[in-house]
């Protein structure tokens, strides 16, 4: 097994075992979705309107929850150290590190929001843009967070830290991602021209993230 | 394959901790580093493998291999014992394996060495302290490496453990690897090098 690959299959493990992070993001994201409709009562056509929207707040909210033990966790016991004396280039370990937490805690939001589309009323056609919109846009959102995450992980209660370094970089994803929701949903505007761009953000995050990464966890060396 | 550090300064917090610490380690030789709390004892060995950024002074390795960086081809044994309580024993240290690429990842035999093959199946979290120094030491020999910094090794590990722990150094060393260890007391080797911190500061040089 290459270090890579056992680097992946580490962190899936850790993130799918009781106290991982797994579950808590997709329970996180369902409540926080489901909630939304008893807040604003059964106005159907303004649930349709806003539900992308509400959507992809959760997911964004719920992608963040699990991402400041990422690095901190494998600070506080030592295994950070370890890690940077792989053989491995760090910036690969980030972005394996990052695509694992996306696969146990971004992909499985991807794969509910269809079921929960029910409850805002979206239709199937919608639900599919929707869907295709938050697979592409939920791995700009871990890869960005990685970032956060690796400048906070020092910090004791790095999350609220994180929060606040990250939610406004994620802004251009939402709004573009949001974009190319509705005009699935409520139409005219074209769903090609936000998909694309979104599509341009998340390759981007996805080459700078790991980067960025890299170097803010190469500061923390003293 | 030798291991020297010249002239090393290390200077953390607005204090010079240790300055002008000079060593030369071969194959098949072990250092022991001794010196009272604070002495920068674990800061240098986190030094060689570049966790810790030199204030001053050089580490060189000759006879390594030259594509790869010392602490490429070193193991660090800290305090933290670098385990994951929700996985296994023996998926901690397949992890551990597999990411410094070692060329079977069957783990049966370190596991063996350090005598914990009966807790394979046990998540980490119910180690106890000892244990959890033990299957760290496991990762040394789960995975080659010629270069071993041990951090107070001994600390937590039982009397029968030191013994076997001495072995695994001992044949360590037989087999052309070198050993740099922080200790307070004697680590079970015999012939060992002393690196004493706290004269180095006071006399400015050490051998």
């Amino acid at each position: 097994m290459t270090p890579l690959a056992a680097l992946l299959v580490r962190d899936m493990r850790i993130a799918m075992r009781v106290g991982g992070g797994a579950l808590m993001g997709v329970l996180f994201f369902l409540v926080v979705v489901t909630l939304i409709p008893f807040a604003i009562g059964p106005d159907l056509v303004l649930l349709k309107r806003i539900g992308p929207a509400i959507l992809w707040l959760a997911a964004l909210l719920a992608s963040l929850l699990a991402l400041d033990r990422l690095f901190a966790g494998d600070h506080d016991d030592g295994s950070l150290d370890l890690i940077l004396m792989g053989r491995a280039p760090l910036e690969l370990v980030v972005a394996v590190k990052g695509f694992a937490h996306w696969l146990t805690t971004g992909l499985p939001l991807v794969i509910c929001a269809p079921l929960i589309g029910l409850l805002l009323n979206l239709d199937l056609t919608s639900e599919g843009a929707l869907m295709l919109t938050l697979i592409v846009g939920t791995p700009a959102l871990t890869f960005i967070g990685l970032i956060g995450a690796a400048i906070a992980v020092t910090l004791r209660r790095g999350g609220l830290l994180l929060a606040v370094i990250v939610l406004p970089l994620t802004v251009p994803i939402l709004i573009f991602g949001v974009a190319a929701a509705n005009a699935a949903v409520t139409g005219p505007a074209p769903f090609g021209t936000p998909f694309m761009i979104l599509c341009a953000l998340t390759l981007a995050s996805l080459v700078v993230g790991p980067f960025a990464a890299a170097a803010a966890l190469r500061q923390e060396i003293e | 394959m030798r291991l020297t550090a010249v002239e090393l300064v290390c200077h953390r917090g607005g204090r010079d901790v240790f300055s002008g610490v000079s060593f030369v380690v071969g194959s098949g030789e072990a250092l022991t580093i001794s010196g009272r709390n604070g002495a920068g004892k674990s800061s240098l060995l986190r030094m060689v493998v570049g966790l810790l950024r030199t204030t001053g002074g050089r580490i060189a390795l000759e006879g390594g291999d030259p594509e790869l960086s010392i602490a490429e081809q070193a193991h660090y044994l800290g305090h933290q014992d670098a385990l994951k309580g929700s996985l296994t024993v023996a998926e901690n240290l397949r992890f551990w394996a597999g990411f410094f690429g070692a060329r079977s990842i069957d783990v049966r035999e370190p596991l063996e060495a350090v005598g914990l093959s009966a807790l394979a199946g046990l998540p980490a979290a119910y180690l106890s302290a000892g244990q959890r120094r033990r299957l760290s030491i496991a990762r040394l020999i789960a995975a080659p490496r010629r270069i071993w910094l041990l951090d107070e090794p001994t600390s937590t590990l039982d009397a029968a453990a030191r013994d076997r722990l001495a072995d695994l150094m001992r044949a360590h060393l037989a087999g052309g690897g070198l050993i740099l260890a922080a200790s307070h007391g004697p680590i079970g080797l015999q012939k060992t090098e002393e690196l004493r911190l706290d004269q180095t500061v006071a006399a400015g040089a050490a051998t």
